[in-house]
C-alpha cells in the first residue's frame, strides 16, 4: 500500500502513566473513567491516553493542544526521553520501545533530533560549538563537524556569528541555533516542541516562514507542538488535536476547519480567526475630529486643518450622531454653494460596540470613511477605521 | 507525686559514652595496620606539598600575588595592598609559620576535592545516594570542631597528619553540596537537549552538566578553602604547626601581642585567597 510506504512514524495505543498504582488506573481507564477521577481514585496521572497517528514522511505533523493536555510527552516518547507506559511506536518499521541502549542513541545520534521551547541552548559553549554538539557527541572529527554545522549556520541566516557568545543573542537567534543544531546531524525526523512560542509574534511569523522553507529545501519530516491554531493551520500538512491526553481529532487543517469532530474542536478552531472573537469595542478609536451640529462650518474647517482629516463626525446637543462632513462638502459650504445641514452625509455606515468584526469586513471594503459606532440611542462612541480592523485579523 | 514526672527517669538512661570509647579503642588497637599505612601516606603527601610550598621563595609569592590581582580585578590599588599586606606578614616574623599553614590548607582542601566532587556528583543523580549523604553532611557541619579532634588524635596522633584529616572532615561539606546544587539546577531543558542528541551519560555530565554547573561548583570551592583555612587554626590543639600553634602558645603563655600578630597574619591570608580564587570564579563565570 502507498500509505504504508509513505509514512515514516506509527503510533500505536500509546499509554503514558505518572504514578504507584499503574494497575487500578488502566482498569478504571477500560471503564471509560475520566483523567479527573482516576488521580482522585489512584493518584495515577493519565499524561497520555491511547493516542495512535501515523506521520507521513517528508509533511509537517502539527500535534495541537492546551498545556497539559500531553502533547509534549507524545513527542517525547518518540525519541525516547520519556520511557511510555504501554502502546508502541514505529520508526520505518522499526519498534523504538525495543532498542537497547546503543541502538538508542545511534537512533538518536542520525534519525531524530529535537528543537526545545526554551532553546536548550548550552551556554558555555559559543554558536558554532552548539550547533556542533550532536556530531561531537556522535564522535566526528573537529573539522568535519566544523564545516558541516558552518553550512546549518548559514542556513538559518547566523553567519558571522558561529564564534559569538549565547548570551549575545535574541530570543529570535537563539532558536535558530536551536534549529541548526537540530539539522546538523541531518536526522530524517525533527520534533520541534513548541519551538516559537517563546517569542515575540514578528518573530514568530518570520520563523515559520524560515521554517517552511528549510522544510522545502531539505524535505525534513516535521513533527510540531503548538498551543496556536493559526500557526497549526499554517504550518500542518495534517493536525492532530489534544485533550487530557487523548487525541480528539487528525485532519487537514481544511478537514478539521470545516468538518469539527466536536465543540471542542470548533471552539478551538474559532480562536483561529480573530475576528470572529473580537468585537468592535476592542478596536475602535475616538473620532479625531468631532464637531456639534451648532458649531457651523468654520469651526469644522479649523478642526480638520488642525488634526489634518479629511472628514470630521457630527453629532448633536447629546452626541447623537448626524453624520460626516468631508472636507471638499465643507469648502462648498464656505463658499455659499451649499447650506451646512445639508452637506452633512447621513448614509454613513454605522454599527455597535458589541458587533463581531467579521461582520464588519463587507462594509469596511466600501466604506470611505470610518465606521461610526454608535450605541441604542444613537449616540456616537467611537470610529471604527479599515486600518484597525485589517490590524485585528493577523 | 512521684518522681518521674519532674525528673528525667534514671531506669531510662542508656550509657553511649563507654561502647564509643570502646569501640575506638578496639580501633587503635587492632586496626592500626591500616592507620599506619594512612599516616605514612598522608605524611608523605603533606611532606611533597611542604616541598613544592617551599620552592616558591617569598619574593616570588608577593610579586605572583600582585601580578594575579592585576590580571584578575585589573585594579592597582588592590594588587599593591594585597603584596603589602603579605609583606607584612614577612615583616612581622611570620613567614615561614604562614607557609606551614598554606601546606596543611593546600593538602586538605585537595583530599577534600578529590572526595568531595565526586560525592558531589553522585548525590546529584540519586535520591537514595542523597538521602544517605545530607544527613553526614548535616552532621559533619554541625558537630563542634573539637569533637573529632579526639578520635583523630587516639587513632593517628599529635601533628600535622590527624590535623589534615580533621580539617578534610569540617571543610568537605561546601563542595559536596555545591556540586550537587550546581548539577540539579542546570536548565532541564539543556539536559534533555544533551540527550536527545544522543549524549552518553558520562558525555551530558562531562560536555554540559558539570560545564553548566561550573559557576555553582567553584563557589562551593571557595567555601572548602575558607573552610580549611579557619579548621587548621583550630587543628593547633592537636598540634597542627602554622599560624594556629602562635596562638596557642599566645594563649598558654598570656603574651597578647603574640595571638594578635599570628591572627592579623591569619586574616590577612584568608582576605588574600578569598578575592583571589572569587575573582578567578567570577571570570569564569562571565566567559560561560
Amino acid at each position: 500500500m502507498t500509505t504504508e510506504n509513505n509514512s515514516i512514524i506509527r503510533v500505536e495505543h500509546l499509554y503514558k502513566l505518572y504514578g504507584m498504582n499503574k494497575e487500578a488506573a488502566r482498569e478504571m481507564l477500560n471503564r471509560g473513567a475520566g483523567k479527573d477521577e482516576i488521580l482522585k481514585k489512584t493518584g495515577v496521572t493519565v499524561a497520555i491516553n491511547d493516542v495512535s497517528f501515523e506521520v507521513e514522511r517528508g509533511k509537517i505533523f502539527v500535534l495541537i493542544g492546551l498545556s497539559g493536555s500531553g502533547k509534549s510527552t507524545v513527542v517525547r516518547c518518540l525519541n525516547r526521553l520519556c520511557r511510555p507506559s504501554s502502546g508502541d511506536i514505529f520508526f520505518e518499521g522499526i519498534n523504538i520501545r525495543e532498542l537497547k541502549k546503543k541502538e538508542l542513541l545511534e537512533f538518536r545520534r542520525s534519525k531524530i533530533s529535537m528543537v526545545f521551547q526554551s532553546f536548550g541552548i548550552m551556554s558555555h559553549r559559543d554558536v558554532l560549538g552548539n550547533v556542533a554538539y550532536g556530531l561531537e557527541v556522535r564522535g566526528l572529527k573537529k573539522a568535519e563537524r566544523e564545516e558541516r554545522s558552518m553550512e546549518m549556520i548559514k542556513m538559518v541566516g547566523l553567519e558571522g556569528w558561529e564564534r559569538k557568545s549565547i548570551d549575545n543573542l535574541s530570543g529570535g537567534m537563539k532558536q535558530r541555533v536551536g534549529i541548526a543544531r537540530a539539522l546538523a546531524n541531518d536526522p530524517d525526523v525533527l520534533l520541534m516542541d513548541e519551538p516559537f512560542s517563546a517569542l515575540d509574534p514578528l518573530v514568530r511569523r518570520d520563523m515559520q516562514f524560515e521554517l517552511l522553507t528549510i522544510q522545502e529545501q531539505l524535505n525534513k519530516t516535521v513533527v510540531f507542538i503548538t498551543h496556536d491554531i493559526n500557526e497549526a493551520f499554517k504550518l500542518g500538512n495534517t493536525v492532530a488535536i489534544m485533550h487530557d491526553g487523548g487525541i480528539i481529532q487528525i485532519d487537514t487543517p481544511e478537514g478539521m476547519a470545516s468538518n469539527p469532530a466536536n465543540d471542542y474542536v470548533e471552539n478551538f478552531i474559532n480562536g483561529a480567526d480573530k475576528t470572529q472573537v473580537y468585537t468592535v469595542k476592542h478596536i475602535m478609536q475616538r473620532p479625531g475630529c468631532l464637531i456639534r451640529s451648532k458649531d457651523g462650518v468654520i469651526n469644522a474647517l479649523k478642526q480638520m486643518r488642525e488634526q489634518g482629516i479629511s472628514s470630521a463626525y457630527v453629532v448633536g446637543e447629546k452626541m447623537e450622531f448626524r453624520g460626516v462632513l468631508t472636507l471638499d462638502k465643507a469648502l462648498r459650504v464656505k463658499a455659499g454653494e451649499i447650506v451646512f445641514l445639508d452637506a452633512i452625509e447621513n448614509d454613513v455606515p454605522t454599527t455597535t460596540a458589541e458587533t463581531q468584526i467579521s461582520e464588519l469586513l463587507p462594509f469596511a471594503a466600501e466604506a470611505r470613511v470610518p465606521i461610526a459606532v454608535v450605541d441604542d440611542k444613537f449616540r456616537l462612541c467611537g470610529i471604527v477605521s479599515k486600518a484597525a480592523i485589517i490590524a485585528s485579523m493577523v | 507525686m512521684p518522681d518521674w514526672i519532674t525528673r528525667f527517669p534514671k531506669s531510662l538512661s542508656i550509657n553511649i559514652k563507654d561502647p564509643i570509647d570502646k569501640a575506638i579503642d578496639h580501633m587503635v588497637v587492632n586496626w592500626s595496620p591500616f592507620f599506619d599505612v594512612l599516616k605514612t601516606g598522608l605524611r608523605a603527601f603533606l611532606n611533597l606539598i611542604g616541598f613544592l610550598v617551599n620552592l616558591v621563595p617569598w619574593w616570588l609569592l608577593i610579586i605572583a600575588v600582585f601580578a594575579l590581582t592585576l590580571r584578575m580585578t585589573r585594579k592597582r590599588h588592590k594588587a599593591v595592598l594585597y603584596s603589602l599586606m603579605l609583606l607584612f606578614i614577612g615583616a612581622i616574623g611570620l613567614w615561614d609559620l604562614m607557609y606551614q599553614t598554606l601546606t596543611i590548607v593546600i593538602a586538605s582542601v585537595f583530599i577534600s576535592l578529590l572526595i568531595g566532587f565526586p560525592t558531589g556528583i553522585l548525590i546529584s543523580y540519586g535520591r537514595r545516594a542523597d538521602a544517605i549523604v545530607r544527613p553526614i553532611l548535616d552532621t559533619m557541619q554541625t558537630m563542634p570542631s573539637f569533637v573529632y579532634l579526639i578520635p583523630a588524635v587516639m587513632l593517628l596522633g599529635l601533628g600535622n597528619v590527624p590535623a589534615v584529616i580533621a580539617t578534610t572532615i569540617y571543610a568537605i561539606p561546601p563542595i559536596v553540596r555545591m556540586t550537587s546544587l550546581g548539577i540539579r539546577q542546570v536548565d532541564r531543558e539543556v539536559v534533555e537537549a544533551a540527550t536527545a542528541f544522543g549524549s552518553t551519560r558520562f558525555q551530558a555530565l562531562v560536555k554540559v552538566q558539570i560545564p553548566q554547573a561550573l559557576p555553582t561548583i567553584m563557589s562551593g570551592v571557595n567555601q572548602t578553602i575558607m573552610m580549611a583555612i579557619a579548621m587548621v587554626v583550630t587543628c593547633s590543639m592537636i598540634g597542627a604547626s602554622g599560624l594556629g600553634s602562635e596562638v596557642v602558645t599566645g594563649i598558654n603563655r598570656l603574651e597578647s601581642g603574640r595571638g594578635v600578630a599570628a591572627g592579623a597574619a591569619i586574616v590577612i591570608l584568608a582576605i588574600i585567597i578569598d578575592r583571589l580564587t572569587q575573582s578567578i570564579f567570577k571570570k569564569d563565570g562571565e566567559a560561560s
